[in-house]
């Protein structure tokens, strides 16, 4: 069913102020954010999940009984699943409400932004997630620091991992604050808290198996209810491509004439939407902001983690394979749903505001949608599936944080290995503990900060210090401690100062004046990149100590296990 | 592991065939993807016209099958590598675990 004809002249007036809103929509969670009445139907779903999952962490608590059942799962979960868990700890409710608005507002960029978020996973399975899984045991710093001195390295990795962490999940409980404000009509602390509360519980009594179980379950729900909604569009348009497109073009060229624009002008504007935008401006910050997303997603620590919850290295392959598949189907689906939203959501005022923006703020497209396609009853689900989506999130991301603390310095650097199981086992959960309050504060704290750098820092810190850390420690012989902590220091320190510098927290959260950032790109991850591996190179191959020795001698050991597993830790025992 | 089996591993002739042959087309793969999303990256920084160019008569442009072609070619190119290691390396693999166990 196509649009009206009268209905879009009567849009064409009634979105002559819409037009300012949509132009700087994000894809991250920003914008204005406003309360909604209660919506029943979506606690009652949101409840429905709580229970199940809750009843998997009781299931999952009998069998977490060492810090490898914690951690790892025991290391019992198969390729397949380990695919829809990473799928589930990638997809954020952020990228599903942002990418789905930003490509209703801007069409095409929303594209250009999404598969940027796909690309990584390649680079991840050719060159690092087998080798990953035969060296590795519960983090990513055991893999960096496997023939090097433990603890400058696991100090390195471990502060750079929490570094990560907390902007990540900051970025998250921020935006399930305004996102349940938005969908359940909760007051923001009370959203924020309940995310706080669930999360700790699964993580405590569930360890890695409820977090694993909780991202399968969100995963499938979100792929589930975004396949439902693609689907309804495109039957809409009986399945033809050029008919979705040719009515949105139509549908933007009305409200561009509404605007007030010369009919050529007001065609070209509609046109525009099928081609790259302003989302790209110069191409250093182009080739920068690819590298980010690129590296940064073979750099995330709760992403590396989940590749030692499988039982070998073919597993760890289909793992990526799978995850890949999942996450590059949602980027499509999400595409689909943002031009959806221009053919249902823009041309149906009960979705509007009287002064033409939507209801509830430009992030609300897809879930206007989920309404118009689907009814309330569908409404109630994708609004349940949201929440989830951040639950399962946070939970992965608390996890990362926890294993970083207990097991590289608690475990590896304070006891030097001789912490046993039990032991670890304890720290990692009052750690969880202090991570799930720390983040409610922060969560609370930040509530009115423009919080939209947060998660493209956390890329750029992930790609700068731990993607060329973990990188060099695999492939290149003649690394050594000294290279790899200065290195990985240089790439952390500098893509958090020149993100600080740049006009994302410069300009836009620090308040100072368009134009007076004193780094001018979007993102720091070309020269913070580059700066690590050279410091890594630079500092490696002028050591000439002892441990330096050492270091390179211990590479051919290192070597024969990461490329046939031969000795690879016991987690694959199941 | 003992230094022993370490040696007898790293002078298999099967294990120097896996490293190299796996490193090698790790690489390639790596370059295909690097090319193809930084090819594409650089047209929309240099030439966004040719992406907003119209394919026939309709709305339909260049960029969408170029940009959802991306998004497939991501999804291919590590499907490829999955499966010639789950069959061909995992092979080889498995003949350097009997020779060092033997």
């Amino acid at each position: 069913m196509m649009p009206g004809l009268s209905m879009r002249r009567f849009l064409g007036l009634s979105m002559l102020l819409l037009v300012p809103s949509l132009v700087v929509a994000a894809p991250a969670l920003e914008g204005e954010i406003q309360k909604q009445a209660t919506n029943w139907t979506a606690i009652g779903m949101f409840a429905i999940f709580v229970a199940g999952t809750l009843f998997i962490t009781k299931w999952a608590a009998s069998r977490t009984k060492s810090a490898s059942d914690f951690y790892t799962a025991g290391g019992g979960i198969t390729g397949f699943q380990n695919g829809l868990a990473i799928a589930g700890d990638y997809m954020s409710a952020a990228s599903f409400l942002g990418i789905s608005a930003a490509v209703m507002s801007n069409g095409y960029d929303g594209l250009i932004y999404s598969i940027g978020f796909l690309v990584g996973w390649p680079i991840l399975t050719f060159l690092m997630a087998e080798r990953l899984r035969n060296l590795g045991k519960f983090t990513f710093a055991d893999v960096a620091s496997f023939r090097f001195a433990q603890t400058p390295v696991r100090v390195f990795a471990a502060s750079s991992t929490l570094v990560v962490v907390a902007f990540y999940l900051i970025a998250q409980m921020v935006g399930a604050g305004q996102l349940i404000k938005l969908l359940f009509g909760l007051e923001y602390w009370m959203a924020v808290v309940i995310v706080g509360a669930l999360m700790m519980v699964y993580v405590l009594f569930g360890g890695m198996t409820a977090t694993t179980w909780v991202q399968i379950i969100k995963a499938c729900l979100l792929l589930g209810g975004a396949s439902f909604m693609a689907f309804m569009v495109m039957m809409s348009v009986g399945f033809s491509p050029e008919r979705l497109f040719a009515g949105a073009v139509q549908i933007k060229t009305d409200i561009a004439l509404g605007a007030g624009q010369a009919p050529d002008e007001a065609a070209a504007a509609g046109q525009s939407i099928m081609g790259p935008g302003n989302f790209i401006k110069d191409p250093i910050s182009a080739i920068s902001f690819g590298m980010a997303l690129m590296f940064g997603t073979a750099g995330l620590p709760h992403i590396l983690m989940r590749f030692f919850t499988v039982p070998s290295a073919k597993e760890a392959r289909k793992s990526v394979m799978w995850a890949t598949v999942w996450i590059g189907y949602f980027y499509l689906l999400t595409f689909i749903i943002g031009f959806g939203a221009i053919l249902f959501v823009l041309t149906n005022p009960e979705f509007l505001e009287a002064d033409g923006g939507l209801i509830g703020g430009v992030n609300m497209a897809a879930v206007h949608l989920a309404d118009a396609v689907g009814g309330n009853i569908f409404l109630g689900f994708m609004s349940a599936v949201a929440f989830a989506t951040i639950l399962a999130v946070v939970a992965g991301l608390t996890l990362s944080g926890a294993s970083a603390v207990s097991h590289d310095i608690y475990s590896s650097v304070l006891r030097q290995g001789r912490a046993d199981s039990a032991t670890e086992l304890r720290v990692s959960r009052i750690t969880t503990l202090a991570l799930g309050v720390i983040a409610v504060i922060l969560g609370i704290a930040f509530e009115k900060q423009n919080i939209a750098f947060m998660v493209s820092m956390a890329f750029a810190v992930a790609a700068s210090a731990n993607f060329p850390v973990l990188f060099l420690s695999i492939l290149w012989k003649d690394m050594t401690t000294r290279g790899a902590v200065v290195g990985g220091f240089l790439g952390l320190i500098s893509s958090v100062v020149l993100t600080v510098l740049s006009p994302s927290v410069w300009e836009a959260t620090l308040g100072n004046p368009a134009g007076s950032a004193p780094f001018p790109y979007t993102s720091p991850a070309l020269f913070s990149m580059t700066l690590a591996f050279l410091g890594i190179w630079l500092f490696s191959i002028t050591d000439k100590s002892g441990r330096a020795a050492v270091d390179r001698a211990g590479f051919l050991a290192q070597q024969v296990r990461s490329e046939t597993g031969i000795g690879a830790s016991a987690a694959s025992a199941h | 592991m003992q230094d022993k089996m370490l040696e007898r591993i790293a002078s298999d002739p099967n294990y120097q065939e896996l490293r190299q042959k796996r490193l090698r087309f790790g690489w390639r793969l790596t370059i295909a993807m690097l090319v193809v999303y930084y090819g594409f990256i650089m047209l929309i920084a240099f030439s966004k016209e040719t992406l907003a160019a119209r394919i026939g008569d309709g709305v339909m442009t260049w960029g969408i099958p170029i940009g959802f072609g991306v998004i497939l070619f991501t999804i291919i190119i590590t499907a490829v590598y999955v499966f010639r290691a789950n069959s061909e390396y995992d092979e080889l693999t498995d003949r350097i675990r009997q020779e060092a166990l033997k």
